[in-house]
Order: C-alpha cells, then sequence, then structure tokens
C-alpha cells in the first residue's frame, strides 16, 4: 500500500483546476452548450443553473465512485442514469419548493440537466475509475468550469441586452438620455452562441496549448 | 466474474430502483406543503395583478405575507356563480380547479368570481380564465368594471407556448391594449377579437395578435369568449 496522499495534493487540485481553464468543459470539450444558450438572458437564473449542475454532478460522481466496485459493467450506464435523473428531480424539486420564481424561470432546463453530456461524461471517464474524494473534486471542477462560463455569458448578455447585471441597473439613465438603447438581439439565443464563440477565441488566443497546429 | 451473472444484475437493478423511489417519494411528501403554498401564493398574485395590484411583490422582502396580506385586503369577496347567473352558496371560489369545471356540463358548473374593491370604493370583478394555446394551456385573470362590458385590466400566462413568439402573452405589450375594450355590443356578447395583422384603429372589441403566434393568439381569443360567456347571464343580472 502507497503512502496515503493528502487531501490537496497538487494531483487532486489539478483536477479542481483543470476545467476550470485548459480542460473547460464549454470552451473546450465543447460540451452542455445548450443550456449555456438557453438560461443566460439574466445572471440570476444562470447561476442558480450552475449551482444546481455543479450540486448533482459533485453527487453523482460521489455516488458512482463509492458504487464503482458493485456496478454490474453491463447495466452501468443504466445505473448511472437512474442516479443522475434522481438527483435532477431532488433539485427540481427544492428549488420548486424555496425559489419558485426561479424554478419557473429555468423550467424544463433543470430536467434537461439529466441529458447534460458534462455530467455522464464525468461519470464515464472518472468516477467509475477513481475514488470518491478525486471525484468529488472532479465532479464540482467540472460544474464550477461549466458555471463560471455561464455567469460570463450571463453577465454580458444581460448588461447589453437589459442594462442591469443581476437585476441592478448599471447603465446610467443618462446613457439612456442621451438616445443608448439596450441590444435586443442580446436577449436572443443566437447572441450567446456568439458570445461563447469569443470566449473560445480569447480563452485559445491566450492559451497557446489550445491551438491546433 | 461472479458478479456479472444474471442473478446479480438483476437483483442490483431492483434493489437500486427500491431505494431510488423511497428516496424520491420521501421527498416529494416532504416538500409538498411548501410547492403547494408556491403555487397558492401565484394564484393570488395573479388576481391582484389583474388589477394592478401588488405591484412590488418581486422587490419585497417577504413576498408571501405581502401577497397575502394585499390579496385579503382588496378580495373582498369571492363567489361562485352558475349557468343561469345566480350565487352559489357553500363552494370556496379559491378552491375551484377550472379544469375540473371546464369538463363538467354547463349545467352542473362552479364559475369562480373575485369581487376587488379599491380604497375609492370602485367596485372591480375578476375573473379567471383557462384554455388551450399551441403546445399546452394557457390561462389569465380578466377584470371588468362595475358596468360588466369594460375590461379594467387582463393577466395571461402559459405553460409552454414558442418564446419570442407565443410566449409573449405574458408580455405587458400585448396584455395592455385589452385595458378599456369592452366585451358586449349593445346586449349581444361579442368577446374581445384577436386580429392577426393588426386590429384596425378604434375598434372597441379588437386587440392585435402576435406576429408568429397565431395560434396562441387565437387559442387566447377562444379562452376569453368561452370562459367569459358562461358569465354572460350573471351580468346580465347584476346589470338590471
Amino acid at each position: 500500500m502507497s503512502e496515503k496522499e493528502p487531501l490537496f495534493s497538487s494531483k487532486n487540485m489539478k483536477l479542481l483546476t483543470n476545467p476550470l481553464n485548459e480542460n473547460n468543459p464549454i470552451t473546450v470539450q465543447v460540451l452542455g452548450i445548450c443550456s449555456a444558450l438557453a438560461v443566460t438572458v439574466k445572471v440570476q437564473p444562470a447561476f442558480v443553473m450552475a449551482l444546481s449542475v455543479t450540486a448533482v454532478m459533485a453527487f453523482s460522481n460521489v455516488i458512482i465512485s463509492l458504487l464503482r466496485n458493485t456496478i454490474p459493467t453491463r447495466i452501468r450506464i443504466i445505473v448511472q442514469l437512474v442516479i443522475i435523473a434522481s438527483l435532477v428531480i431532488l433539485v427540481d424539486q427544492l428549488l420548486k419548493a424555496y425559489v419558485y420564481d426561479i424554478s419557473k424561470q429555468l423550467s424544463v432546463f433543470v430536467g434537461l440537466i439529466i441529458t447534460n453530456c458534462i455530467i455522464m461524461g464525468r461519470l464515464e471517464a472518472f468516477a467509475l475509475g477513481n475514488k470518491p474524494w478525486p471525484s468529488l473534486l472532479d465532479g464540482i471542477g467540472n460544474g464550477a468550469g461549466y458555471g463560471i462560463i455561464l455567469v460570463i455569458i450571463a453577465v454580458i448578455r444581460e448588461l447589453f441586452g437589459s442594462g442591469t447585471i443581476a437585476g441592478f441597473q448599471i447603465i446610467p439613465q443618462s446613457f439612456y438620455d442621451f438616445g443608448y438603447v439596450n441590444n435586443g438581439l442580446m436577449i436572443l439565443p443566437p447572441m450567446a452562441l456568439v458570445v461563447v464563440g469569443v470566449i473560445i477565441w480569447v480563452q485559445r488566443a491566450k492559451n497557446k496549448d489550445l491551438q491546433e497546429s | 466474474m461472479k458478479k456479472q451473472t444474471n442473478l446479480y444484475i438483476f437483483a442490483y437493478a431492483s434493489i437500486m430502483v427500491i431505494v431510488v423511489a423511497a428516496i424520491l417519494s420521501f421527498a416529494s411528501i416532504a416538500l409538498k406543503p411548501a410547492q403547494m403554498k408556491n403555487l397558492e401564493i401565484e394564484k393570488k398574485l395573479d388576481i391582484l395583478r389583474s388589477v394592478n395590484l401588488a405591484a412590488d411583490a418581486s422587490n419585497v422582502k417577504d413576498k408571501n405575507s405581502y401577497v397575502e396580506g394585499e390579496f385579503d385586503k382588496f378580495i373582498k369577496q369571492r363567489l361562485v356563480v352558475d349557468y343561469k347567473g345566480n350565487v352559489k352558496e357553500g363552494v370556496d371560489a379559491f378552491e375551484i380547479t377550472l379544469k375540473e369545471e371546464q369538463a363538467k356540463d354547463i349545467e352542473d358548473r362552479n364559475l369562480p368570481l373575485y369581487v376587488c374593491q379599491f380604497e375609492d370604493g370602485s367596485v372591480k370583478y375578476i375573473i379567471p380564465v383557462l384554455g388551450k394555446g399551441l403546445w399546452g394551456p394557457i390561462w389569465g385573470n380578466i377584470a371588468l368594471n362595475e358596468d360588466m362590458n369594460t375590461i379594467y385590466g387582463v393577466t395571461f400566462d402559459h405553460k409552454g407556448e414558442t418564446p419570442g413568439l407565443g410566449a409573449d402573452i405574458n408580455k405587458p405589450f400585448f396584455m395592455e391594449p385589452f385595458k378599456g375594450k369592452q366585451i358586449m355590443n349593445g346586449d349581444k356578447f361579442v368577446s374581445i377579437i384577436v386580429h392577426k395583422g393588426g386590429a384596425p384603429e378604434g375598434d372597441i372589441h379588437g386587440v392585435d395578435a402576435i406576429s408568429g403566434g397565431t395560434i396562441t393568439s387565437k387559442g387566447l381569443e377562444a379562452m376569453v369568449k368561452t370562459c367569459l360567456s358562461d358569465y354572460v347571464p350573471y351580468f346580465n343580472n347584476v346589470r338590471k
């Protein structure tokens, strides 16, 4: 038995930080785009969505990792689906009970977390072959990597589309008096795609490792 | 490998399903009261919004008690009427589910009606409506002035109409033009007509449909017409 690894060894920290940048689920792996387009009109729902996905991802990673030696290989996808689906239903019920207005805005997209490819991808690629603690870090890291992009897109879209951030007026009234108008295009889904594209562009321009030769 | 036998797989799947089912049913039962409360508050808020009340609901700290306070303050009466226009006793309008009532024959229908009284003494009658849009149910509240003819205000909402098109029935630009329109032409009930391509200038019964949302708009027109027509005998009784 090898020496026990410290909880926050550099290898474990990498699990947490890698998805934020070099291995970001949205901008590098291009997974989970669907919800990134749909729930990023306002910051608040985007934030709740990010939290929900992170929670589902962290818990499902841990549960699968705990069960990894018992899961029959032939039905492992079904087991993963059942666990993700139950967690998503739990999250949905909690949102409906405690933050009803936001749950109404997120509507069907909470249910669609089940089909978010990032979650199943992480279960297959990581949790099935790793211990619970690294799996938890991996889940949180990927959830955060997804969430940070969601919130960035939402900030940009809400600022230029509605002139607010998280509901607070940012662009002063005097701008509007001078003839400034909110960009209605920002509120529509196509602009989210353009914003994602710009973020990918900026990230690749800065990070040489990501550039394809 | 031992764990790959069919028996193991079946046993594994069965136990997993039972455990998951138990957890989910527990969560559902435990969270039900809070969810029902949210629905009740939303229903009350919708009723208040149709008469332009409770505008601060999204800004106040304790939304639930604010909405309930406003509701108890302004909604003075909850009536249930029948298709002949008589007031029924012993039924609470707030407990009525429109969907169940619409499935019944007209003779058995309980028609809910809320009476709102402002501080200056003026009275508005609020009628909840329910109908079908393109993808699913649409609903709302219609507030009438004391003449039982002129619309004072409306709210509409939907479950899943097309975003940007039919879904816009809950936007002010669509609901605002309903104000001041009339549902009666003399003694005849004409309801509100939703015009594709825009209502003619000065039409007191017509409003603009939503471009690209024609089926939702027409569904809304049918909803307003069928729901309000049940109340016509009651309107006539009150007017007399």
